[in-house]
């Protein structure tokens, strides 16, 4: 028996050195940190090979990056977009690392995150362009018998030392399926765009959000969650709507029109809770970026951006 | 280089130097290579540990140990004063494995006595191989059973506001931890001398008395194990608390408030901070507090085996 306790733990046990192992560790570390270096993404430069794109970012931008892809890949196919998503603070390391062309970012680069890029790449600055809207929606469970909600209750919930946790502060009671008055919040976790964007719109630069949110792992789960659960409110954007869940209308002031989340309400700035989608690349694009970046700002390229539930540029 | 390289074997002195020169040449390559695979878990664990200490030691010097260890304002992205207290997420871990631990300990040790004593033939097979099956299941895919199904059982069932909470993710930990102290459990049974259970049975005692009164007490150095080692995998489980606790920065009141432990942390914040920034060190830093916590629970289990031997 102690022989099989033995071989199961072996692998476990750290406790006991070894002096030759010393000599290991160290080359092992050093394999791990040339292991740990940027991943070299850059253009494959050989004739007639596919050109790659490497498109790291946003969360919230995948779904529509990822169309884009694919579309593209029809208007050039000597050309191929590699999308990844994972946030668009991942999108900004990469840029900054080298390991992407183009980074999706739901938000602008912080000034730290631009000082940061100067210093990799001296002379360069980060160009940003951009290519459509999000409108942030809140949701609900599609029992809540609530329609709209206004900026300052949102920000009551969602902020730290804020006013509401009960359904009944809202004028809300008797939700089908829930239990109990308490406000579950649902959020995203503290660094993905929709986060600091949500944070600045509703909570202010100078406010901590709410501790104790529910903090899901992508745009998709936040609405998964909702629909699972009656008591939950949370934010998630436009294009993330399902039939099990519900968008409120949503009022600058209490008292104020509140607006619903559509395309047209986004363009015309009545709809609060919306915000540019950018695209940015170290410097002047290369030309087979560039006539990536210009197909996207295209009819062809915004046409997908309605396709896939966000809203696209104005019409020029 | 290990020291076994440069012995002398004394096969090279002998007969057969034609062979021999090859021969040797094999050998120690052979050696030397057996000899890597025997150390490889230590350098891994060697290399690790210095990977994850390098990354996260030069905010040591910037930290407020106190307020790192006890505070509960996790406000890692905050525009106005960052604030990286894992006060709340400790407790969480903490309170997910205890709970974890109070489910799966009973039925644990439970299905080790019933396949080790209780059971025989076709029977004993066939758990075991399911047991072994259910130890084979990836976390994800337990996380995603948490948040998809059990999530809206729970709040029927319970009638609680939220489904993914500490009782959900406590729920799948206990699952996966059980199939470890099952094993590890019934060899410990399995390592009680049939002479006791001869002289049980001779003096009269019933399956029951046998069991409580003879083979418990006398594999007991052998469960402790089993349960830490369980411990140990519900503490350092990531995938499946992500999705089925609920990743709420909170000290829970109840088994059905949301927790976020210190992996689950790490798992969703790591991927979009930039490389080397405070943030960044601190997950690192919840990273060496992880690896202290397994080592100090493996160590016991280690000493606990020990103690078997002496006997």
């Amino acid at each position: 028996m102690t022989e099989s306790i033995r071989m199961r733990r072996s692998m476990a046990n750290m406790g006991r050195g070894h002096s030759g192992s010393a000599v290991f560790a160290v080359a092992l570390a050093c394999a791990l940190l040339v292991g740990c270096g940027p991943g070299g993404g850059g253009p494959a430069g050989g004739s007639g090979k596919k050109q790659a794109i490497a498109n790291v970012g946003s969360d919230t931008m995948v779904n529509l990056a990822i169309a884009w892809a694919d579309a593209y890949s029809k208007v050039d196919p000597t050309v191929s977009v590699e999308v990844n998503g994972g946030g668009s603070g991942q999108g900004v390391a990469a840029l900054i690392n080298g390991s992407c062309e183009i980074a999706n970012c739901s938000r602008k680069f912080e000034e730290k995150e631009i000082a940061d890029f100067d210093a990799k790449h001296p002379g360069k600055e980060p160009k940003e362009f951009m290519v459509g809207y999000d409108a942030l929606s809140v949701f609900v469970h599609k029992d809540n018998p609530m329609t709209e909600i206004s900026m300052e209750e949102l920000q009551q919930m969602y902020m730290k030392d804020g006013k509401i946790a009960q359904w009944s502060q809202l004028g809300v009671s008797n939700i089908p399926g829930a239990k109990g008055e308490e406000i579950i919040l649902v959020s995203r976790q503290n660094n993905s765009g929709t986060y600091h964007y949500f944070r600045e719109a509703i909570v202010g630069k100078k406010n901590e959000m709410r501790l104790g949110t529910v903090d899901m792992n992508g745009s998709k789960d936040v609405v998964d969650l909702i629909a699972k659960t009656p008591n939950a409110i949370g934010y998630s954007g436009m294009g993330y709507a399902t039939p099990a869940v519900k968008h409120l209308k949503v009022s600058r002031k209490k008292g104020e029109k509140a607006v619903e989340p559509t395309i047209a309400t986004t363009l015309d700035k009545s709809y609060p809770i919306a915000r540019p989608m950018y695209m940015y690349t170290a410097g002047e694009p290369a030309p087979h970026l560039k006539k990536y970046l210009d197909w996207i700002i295209s009819d062809a390229g915004q046409k997908i951006v309605e396709q896939t539930g966000y809203v696209p540029l104005p019409k020029k | 280089m290990p020291p076994c390289l440069t012995h002398p074997t004394s096969a090279a002195t002998h007969a057969k130097p034609k062979r021999g020169q090859v021969g040797v040449l094999i050998e120690r390559a052979i050696e030397a290579l057996i000899y890597l695979c025997g150390f490889s878990a230590i350098i891994f664990v060697f290399g690790i540990f210095f990977f994850v200490f390098r990354e996260g030691a030069p905010f040591l010097a910037k930290l407020n140990l106190g307020e790192f260890l006890f505070s509960i304002d996790w406000f890692p992205t905050s525009q106005t004063q960052a604030k990286y207290g894992v006060g709340a997420l400790i407790v969480g871990t903490l309170s997910v494995t205890t709970l974890a631990m109070v489910i799966a300990v009973p039925f644990g040790l439970g299905a080790a006595v019933f396949v080790s004593e209780f059971c025989t033939g076709k029977v004993k097979e066939t758990l075991k191989v399911v047991i072994e099956l259910l130890a084979a299941i990836p976390s994800v895919v337990w996380g995603f059973v948490g948040l998809t199904v059990m999530s809206p059982i729970i709040i029927k069932t319970f009638q609680v506001p939220i489904g993914v909470n500490m009782f959900n993710g406590a729920l799948l930990l206990a699952l996966m931890s059980v199939p470890i102290m099952v094993s590890i459990g019934e060899d410990a049974l399995k390592a009680v001398p049939d002479s006791y259970r001869e002289a049980g049975i001779a003096l009269g005692a019933t399956k029951w008395q046998l069991v409580w009164r003879v083979l418990l007490p006398a594999a007991k150095n052998g469960l402790l194990a089993a349960v830490l080692l369980g411990v140990g995998r519900a503490i350092g489980e990531t995938m499946a608390v992500l999705m089925a606790t609920g990743h709420s920065v909170r000290i829970p009141h109840s088994v059905f408030d949301p927790v976020r432990t210190l992996t689950a942390t790490i798992a969703a914040e790591l991927g979009e901070t930039s490389k080397g920034s405070d943030h960044y060190q601190v997950l690192f830093l919840i990273g060496i507090l992880l690896f202290s916590i397994t080592f100090v629970v493996n160590l016991a289990a280690d000493l606990i085996v020990k103690g078997i031997r002496k006997k």
